[in-house]
Order: structure tokens, then sequence, then C-alpha cells
């Protein structure tokens, strides 16, 4: 067995786990690995900022299903990562991030460039390492894509001093990974299983609450048959959207502070609410004491944690959901068929009820002839995509009516940042996902401040010829702030414009991309329609009305019940 | 509620720190936190004395889980167990007051570990009552300084905490059912 380096180690460890794009940015602390880099095979894609870097590889775990991995040297290389590990942290995305250090013996003098990185992500990584021997490099790599992809995934940084990647030892692939300490259950209990069975059985008002770890878990099918069997009504958190069909008829759309009525006060009313891979977040519970009085509640996740944290739990499932629903789907494939039948005669005054709300206070907008509105735009991105497209979002207004108004066919096809809200993750993930799903249209979603957040990247997408093609919904305003301070601060607008805007389309132009400003309506349609042609990113921005609101909406702390589903008449 | 939790974990440098930040971070309490090796030299044993509503005690027991360092975690409390603290006290006692010093140490069988002209350092260990008593006790003769540490813990018999943390991994597998904190009876709207 020959010997090799660290950095030789390194590559090779990446290149056996399956690694074929590696988002980074070199620096002295990671020059040996950047000089294997060479030798390899694996692409890289240098990006404008190490933010970015993360962003990226969020993008293409979300849209591939596989890990993604960011590179990055010591000291502000590293920090400038931790916003977006710690978004990867909250939204539960497999990633692995490298870290160059300073050398061993250099760790703790304040040398230049050095930080203490594994100290800093510490609350924000689902594990992190600091390399001291070269001996363990190979392993804590291959532990760290395992802990990444398995159970409740999440991001793992490795951090991995520079002497490390000069020193040479014999190199053993460790073929199998083993961590004592870590051992997710993935097999739901069968006992657990029947209870949550028997529970949406006897149940009148039921409804499936579904989230993000459905997609991660590749469960769409899963959830989609055992609804359709059953004639559950299914809402989708933020996370969730892409994991059942936004046309069909059992979808009552997204939950939570801005989801739509009839999936908010279907679940406020329900007297079971089947959680699939969800975690009861705030935005979805509002005023979590009035929270579903009615309800009783199954749970199922992988992650115990995430049971019994917000609302109290009935019948808690530990597991994968694929795994947990397949089980449950063999159960009910064992009913006969009398049974299932008398079920849905049980619910079908509760779909009565579902149906009459939905023609209350279905989805709408009033669309404008004077300008050109944002949900207008967004129904149109998906019109011109024909619904087979990946998107991405960045935080704000825009990000919920990309949300509400979602429908695509594809898999995995809603990518945003949920529990973190980091404005200016679009773009970069946008890059990420196109580069790992490069036969799929990729449009980001975004909005004025937010692009600006990360728009260095244009860069990268254009380098490497990456054709994402960004919307921007431009009010001149941080339009989601801007709706708070009409709503709650008596209009009082403080520090939500920017005075000095640069013209988007000119922006492009400068960094080599192709840039369009729209201001009138009947442009919209035929600019998406060109911006789909061309084989390259394109950025478009479109001037929507300024002072647009989304409706409907939870106001912050309030129940449910007291959701708001339009402006006040005039 | 007081809660007395046994949390054994890889002997990795930065253990402690993940720990201690799992506490902070999401504002639990941490009454007393005490470390070292095990017979294993590759694990350790903290005990942990935390307090919290049942709710928070299930949170807190499941974090734990969650993390990779983290092997078996026991909460001692209902479970059989001894308890001991150690401290050590410092006297400032001359004359007639050593001899009072030396009574109260041999009631309660401590140690004098230190003597010199001026008084006494002296060792003792029990259950936080009995360490209470004592130095509250030691008190109106010249304590000059107290060094206390916090709480080592184990189940009473010959199990040992792997064989208890059976019952507390099958919980982890369950989910809150088990662990006696969630609505439990409380969740008459499903038959069972």
């Amino acid at each position: 067995m020959a010997e090799m380096t660290g950095a030789q180690i390194f590559i090779e460890t990446l290149r056996r786990e399956g690694v074929d794009t590696i988002f980074g940015y070199p620096g002295g602390a990671v020059l040996y690995i950047y000089d294997e880099l060479l030798n390899s095979d694996i692409r890289h894609i240098l990006v404008r900022h190490e933010q970015g870097a993360v962003h990226m590889a969020e993008g293409y775990a979300k849209a591939s299903g596989k890990v993604g991995v960011a590179l990055v040297t010591s000291g502000p290389g590293a920090t400038n990562t931790v916003t977006g590990i710690a978004d990867a942290y909250m939204d539960s995305v497999p990633i692995v991030v490298f870290t160059g250090q300073v050398p061993l013996p250099l760790i703790g003098n304040d040398a230049f460039q050095e930080a203490d990185i594994v100290g800093i992500t510490r609350p924000c990584t689902k594990h992190n390492y600091l390399v001291k021997d070269i001996n363990d490099l190979a392993r804590i790599i291959r532990q760290a894509f395992f802990i990444a992809k398995t159970g409740r995934p999440g991001p793992v940084l490795v951090d991995i001093p520079k002497d490390i990647t000069i020193q040479k030892t014999e190199y053993t692939y460790p073929e199998e990974v083993r961590l004592r300490s870590y051992n997710p259950t993935v097999e739901g209990h069968m006992g657990q299983i029947k209870r949550g069975l028997r529970a949406i059985l006897q149940s009148r008002r039921p409804i499936f609450y579904v989230g993000g770890g459905t997609v991660y878990s590749s469960a769409e099918e899963e959830v989609r048959a055992l609804a359709e069997k059953l004639k559950v009504p299914v809402a989708l958190t933020l996370m969730g959207l892409g994991s059942f069909p936004a046309h069909h008829p059992q979808f009552l759309g997204m939950l939570g502070m801005h989801g739509t009525y009839t999936a908010n006060t279907t679940m406020q009313n329900a007297d079971l609410i089947f959680a699939i891979g969800s975690r009861f977040d705030d935005r979805v519970t509002g005023r979590l004491k009035d929270f579903a009085p009615h309800a009783s509640f199954v749970h199922v996740d992988i992650d115990p944690s995430s049971i019994g944290k917000n609302v109290i739990t009935d019948v808690p499932i530990v597991g994968d959901i694929r795994s947990v629903l397949r089980s449950l789907w063999r159960l009910v494939e064992e009913m006969p068929k009398s049974e299932v039948a008398a079920f849905h005669k049980q619910i079908q005054p509760w779909w009565d009820q579902i149906h009459t709300w939905n023609q209350q206070h279905p989805l709408k907008y009033e669309d404008s002839e004077e300008g050109i509105k944002a949900q207008y735009v967004v129904e149109r991105i998906y019109d011109v995509a024909d619904e087979n497209l990946l998107v991405t979002t960045d935080v704000g207004q825009h990000q919920m009516w990309a949300a509400q108004y979602f429908r695509s066919k594809q898999k995995k096809s809603f990518i945003t940042s949920g529990g973190l809200g980091t404005m200016g993750f679009g773009f970069p993930a946008a890059i990420g996902a196109k580069v790992a799903r490069p036969d799929v249209p990729v449009f980001c979603i975004s909005g004025d401040g937010s692009f600006l957040m990360n728009m260095q990247e244009i860069g990268t997408a254009v380098q490497y010829n990456v054709p994402v093609k960004v919307a921007i919904l431009n009010n001149f305003y941080l339009g989601m702030v801007r709706q708070w301070q009409e709503l709650f601060y008596q209009r009082r607008y403080s520090e939500v414009v920017m005075k000095a805007m640069p013209d988007f389309s000119k922006l492009a132009e400068a960094f080599g991309a192709k840039g369009f400003t729209i201001k009138k309506k009947k442009d919209v349609v035929p600019v998406l329609k060109e911006a789909m042609k061309i084989d390259g990113p394109v950025i478009m921005d479109f001037h929507v009305l300024r002072e647009e609101n989304v409706y409907p909406m939870i106001p912050a702390g309030a129940s449910l019940s007291e959701i708001v589903v339009g402006p006040p008449e005039k | 509620m007081r809660h007395t939790i046994s949390v054994l974990v890889e002997n990795q440098f930065g253990v402690l720190a993940r720990i201690s930040g799992l506490f902070s971070g999401r504002g639990y309490n941490i009454d007393s936190l005490t470390v070292a090796e095990t017979l294993d030299p590759t694990t350790s044993r903290m005990t942990i004395v935390t307090r919290g509503e049942d709710p928070v005690i299930e949170q807190i027991i499941k974090q734990l889980n969650r993390l990779i360092d983290v092997i078996k975690v026991v909460d001692l409390t209902g479970v059989d167990h001894v308890e001991r603290e150690i401290v050590l006290v410092k006297v400032v006692a001359q004359g007639e007051k050593r001899e009072e010093v030396l009574r109260i140490v041999d009631i309660f069988r401590g140690k004098i570990i230190d003597v010199s002209p001026e008084g006494f350092v002296i060792e003792l260990t029990g259950d936080e009552d009995k360490i209470n008593a004592f130095v509250n006790l030691l008190k109106p003769l010249g304590v000059k300084e107290v060094a206390r540490a916090g709480k080592v813990a184990m189940p009473r018999g010959l199990g040992k905490l792997g064989s208890v943390a059976k019952s507390v991994e099958k919980e982890r597998k369950e989910g809150p059912e088990l662990a006696g904190s969630s609505k439990g009876e409380g969740s008459g709207a499903l038959p069972a």
C-alpha cells in the first residue's frame, strides 16, 4: 500500500464517496488540497463568496438527494460559511463543509487566518470534527458523509489543519462506517404504526400535515398512495411543497402564516392531525395554546426530539417516513374494502365542510392592468415552464407568492430557506440545483433586497455557464418588512427603501449574463419565453406593483382561526 | 422538579462543550455537572443535575441523545439509585471552637485533611442534605471557604447504567410514549 499525503487521501476518499462536484474557494490553508484537485476529475465550482458555496451545496443536495460539498480556507473563509451552515441545520440539508485550518502547532496562537470554526459551528452543525491526526482523516470524512445523510439529515463540518494535508501515511479506505453512539431508527415500531392507523380510522375530521421530511425521505409516492386510498385531505408546509401534486383534488394548499384559508382552517378544526415529517413550527401552529383544540396527534418523524416538542403527541412514531408509510400502506391494503368505504363515508361530511371553506375563500389575488402584479409573474413562470421546473426562492414576499402558487410536476422541486429564513439563499441555491439536475429548467424567484445579498454569484453562473433563470420581483421595497410596517406599525415605513438600486439588467450584462427589465404586463410572458430559450444565466428584473401585500395572513402570535383572507374592504 | 441525569459520552475533546452548549443554547438549567473517565478510557460519564417540568426534561434527554458523541442517557430520577457529593470546608477555629469543630466532624464522619494552628480543612461526602446541614453547622464557627463538587450517582444493586439505559433506549425509539411525561392518560381522545 503506497503512502499518500493528507491532500491525496482527502481527494481519494471524496471520490470513493461518489462526490462529483465541490463548491469552493481556495486560500492559504487549503493550498495542498487545491494542488491535488488538479490531478482529480472532481468538478470544482469556484464561487465568489464562501456563503455562496454553502448555499450552492445546499441547492445541489436538495435537488439531487445527494450530499452537497463545500471546501473553503481557514479564518474568514470558514466564518463566511456559518450562515449557510446554520441554514442547512435548520432545514436538515445534508451537506459536508470542509474548512482549512492553520497548522496544528499554531492552533490557539491567534495565527493569521485562524478561527475556532469547530467551536463557532458547534450549535449549528449536526456534528463537526477537527482532524488532529492524519490517520483519522479518511475515517472522519467517511463518518461526516454518513452522519450528514442518515437519520435526520444535516450539515457536518470537517476542519483540516494545513500540516495534515502534506503529511503522509499508508492509506486504507474504511469500508465500514460504525458509530456506537449513532444509530438512527429507520423502521417504525409496528405497534405504534397500528395505533396510528386506528387513530385515522376512528377520526371524523382527519388531515395529513406533510413537511420537508417527506422530500428528504423521497416518500412522495407513499404519501400520495395512502392519501388517495383513505381519501384524507392533504396540506403541505413550505418545506413540504412538491411532495403532493398541486392540482390534486385532495390538496388543500400550503399551511402556515401565509397558507391558504382552507388548509389552515381544516387544520384548526381537525380531530386528527397526522403529521408526516413536519415539526409543528410556530409559523404553522400560530398561537400554540389555541392550536387545533379538538385534535389528537399522530406524529411520524425520524428525529425523536421533533416529536412532543411543541404539541403533546398521542401516537409518536419514530422512523423514516418512507419506511413507516410503507408499513402503514400494507396494513391499509389488508383492510376489507367495506371498512375502507365506511371510512370514506365517515369523513364525507368533513369533505363537504372543506369544500365550503374553499368556495368561500379560495386562494386569489386581484389582478391589475395598470401594472405588473408579483403573483401574476409567479403564475406565468409556472405556465411558461409547463410546470416542469425547479424553483428556488429567497426570503420575503416573493417567497410566499412562489410558494402559494407553486405547481411543478418535478420532485424535489421547491428549494427554499424555511427555518432560518436566509435572504441571499435563492440564487446560489439555484446554481447548485442546476448543476445537480442540468436537464430540468431552474428558476430562482427572488426579490430586489434578497438578490443583492448574493448577486456576486452571477460571476459563477457565467463562468460555468449555468443557465439559471432569475426572476426578481422588484417592488423597490424590502417588501415583507414594509407589509408588517403597514399592517402593524401604522404605515410608519422605517428603512425599507434602498434609494440606490442598481439596474439589474445592466448589472447582469456587466458580469456577462443576459439581462431584461420588464415594466409592462404584456412583456412578462414573451420575456419569460425568451429566457427559457437562452442557454445561459438570465436575470429578469420585473418592476411589480410596489405595495402589494401577501394574503392570507395569520398575524404573528395569533391563532389560526384569526386568519385574515385579504385587504380590508375599501 | 430536579432530575439527576447520567450521560455516557465518547471521551473526546469538545464533548463537554457540546453538552454545556446544548444546555445554554436551548435555555435549560444546569445545577451541577461532573465529568470523568469511566473504567473504559474511551468513554466518560457525566452526571448532570438539572431542573424543569416533565416536557422540558423529556426534551433535554432527547436533545442529549441527538448529539453524536452521546452514547447513553439515563434519567436516574425515578430509578432507585444512590447519590453523593463531596465538599472541602476550610474552618478558622482556635481555642474551644477547635473542640466543637472536631465534634461536628466526628458526628458527620468527616475527615480532617489539613491542620494548622489557625484551623482545619475538612473533607465530607454525602448526599446534598447532609452536606448542607454540615456546612450550616460549621458556619457560626468560622467557615472561610467551601469547595463543593457536583453530584455523582449510580443505580442501586448490581444493575449497571447500561441495563437501566435499555428502557431509555426503547423510549428513544418510540418517542415520548414511555417517558411518562407526555399526555399519557390524557390521550383519552384515542381509544387504546
